[in-house]
């Protein structure tokens, strides 16, 4: 999906603000979301592809405003409620019991026709052995998909309809596009693909850059030359 | 309430009523806190690149195989089902971001600062990487080529910084003691 956290190339944010002997957990909140993320959510959690594409869901404001775990936080939260874990008066009536106000920005956004996810991984991890041969070889030229699909994707809309070259090939992985949706872990040949500075950014772009980017087959096409 | 104290609440609110359900403990939370507070962190990435700098068999396995080179370090933490290390030098210059989520190599370096995870390092370091390395302080002349990765799949990113000048004599775990998390993104150089 076309949302607010395919950040690649966007304009904009300013300089990188760091800080000094930087804090683990930054609050007592962003720690206690990061726990409960790694026990599953509540069980509701069954992919980490489903869970990446929980956090692409959540409001684009609260994406922007919350941080990293102000996200984690949406993730969660979506993921529970399209479980039927908790709903999301229940977790409003407590906040607001707890001290929070009725008009708080809240990041999650749950669909009312959520994904659902009926199977278990096949393996533990992502790697999957695959019996068909990998369509590209190092050194080969591609291009990239020109479009952007509806669902969650790991090409970024930076990289679409774009020159690259192979530089390493990673054997087969599951298919986030359709294991974040429940549609299966359908494995893919993953490769290491190179795109020139100018091919990304054209005059824009500053020398000497090239930026790599590991991609799924179904992202590539052959350039014929 | 603001925004930024929103979060806080809400986050107490999931998590009273997931232990009222019974689906975590409290207990639970915290050990998992506990584990990446103390025992996940950049010390373990340092400890690689020392060993790299120190031992060129070494190197030269992690450089080709870095997930089978640090396994015997058993090192906690995960997101390293496949590791690869790429090497600076003199003519080229490595830097790793994740510009759809924030994947980082979390069993070497541990969980990522917050500049990594903020919009401004994932949206302009693959467009304007030498801009923003010389805000860090990382000025590259134009002859050194810049090679950014973006963690877009499982595959995690570290990068070997350069052995710095005047280190002839030093033990590994000296080297390991000047190895910096920042080196290991590729936002500082240790020269």
């Amino acid at each position: 999906m076309d949302g607010i956290h395919d950040l690649g190339g966007k304009q904009g944010f300013g300089a990188v603000i760091r800080e000094n002997a930087e804090p683990v957990f930054h609050e007592r909140w962003e720690s206690r979301v990061f726990g409960m993320s790694r026990l599953g959510s509540g069980g509701a959690a069954r992919t980490l592809d489903q869970s990446r594409h929980a956090i692409e869901r959540i409001d684009p404001g609260a994406y922007l405003t919350h941080g990293y775990y102000g996200r984690w936080l949406g993730g969660l939260e979506n993921l529970i409620v399209e479980a039927g874990v908790l709903d999301t008066a229940t977790i409003t009536r407590r906040a607001v019991e707890l001290g929070a106000s009725a008009t708080d920005l809240i990041a999650a956004r749950p669909s009312s026709n959520p994904d659902r996810i009926e199977y278990e991984p096949a393996d533990p991890g992502h790697r999957r052995p695959l019996a068909a041969l990998p369509r590209f070889g190092i050194g080969d030229r591609i291009r990239t998909s020109p479009h952007g699909v509806p669902g969650h994707t790991r090409l970024p809309a930076y990289a679409r309809d774009r020159r690259g070259m192979i530089v390493s090939w990673h054997a087969g992985w599951v298919f986030p596009d359709t294991n974040a949706h429940g549609h299966g872990e359908n494995p893919q040949h993953l490769y290491t693909v190179a795109f020139e500075g100018s091919e990304l950014w054209g005059g824009d772009a500053e020398p000497g850059v090239v930026v790599h980017l590991d991609l799924f087959e179904p992202y590539l096409e052959p350039i014929n030359e | 309430m603001s925004d930024t104290l929103a979060p806080a609440i809400r986050a107490e609110a999931i998590e009273s009523l997931l232990i009222e359900k019974g689906l975590i403990t409290a207990a639970a939370v915290d050990e998992v806190i506990e584990r990446y507070n103390d025992r996940v962190g950049p010390l373990n990435g340092a400890r690689v690149v020392a060993r790299a700098w120190c031992d060129p068999a070494f190197r030269r396995a992690l450089l080709a195989d870095a997930t089978a080179a640090v396994a015997p370090f058993a090192f906690e933490g995960g997101q390293t089902e496949k590791l690869v290390v790429v090497e600076n030098t003199s003519k080229l210059h490595n830097v790793v971001v994740c510009t759809l989520c924030s994947c980082y190599p979390w069993a070497m370096l541990g969980l990522p600062p917050r500049w990594y995870k903020d919009p401004a390092y994932r949206s302009r370091i693959v467009r304007e990487p030498r801009r923003v390395l010389e805000e860090f302080g990382v000025k590259l002349s134009a002859d050194i080529e810049v090679r950014v990765w973006d963690s877009s799949a499982e595959v995690r990113y570290l990068v070997l910084p350069e052995r710095p000048a005047g280190t002839d004599h030093a033990s590994e775990d000296e080297l390991a003691a000047c190895v910096t998390r920042d080196a290991m993104i590729g936002v500082e150089r240790l020269l």
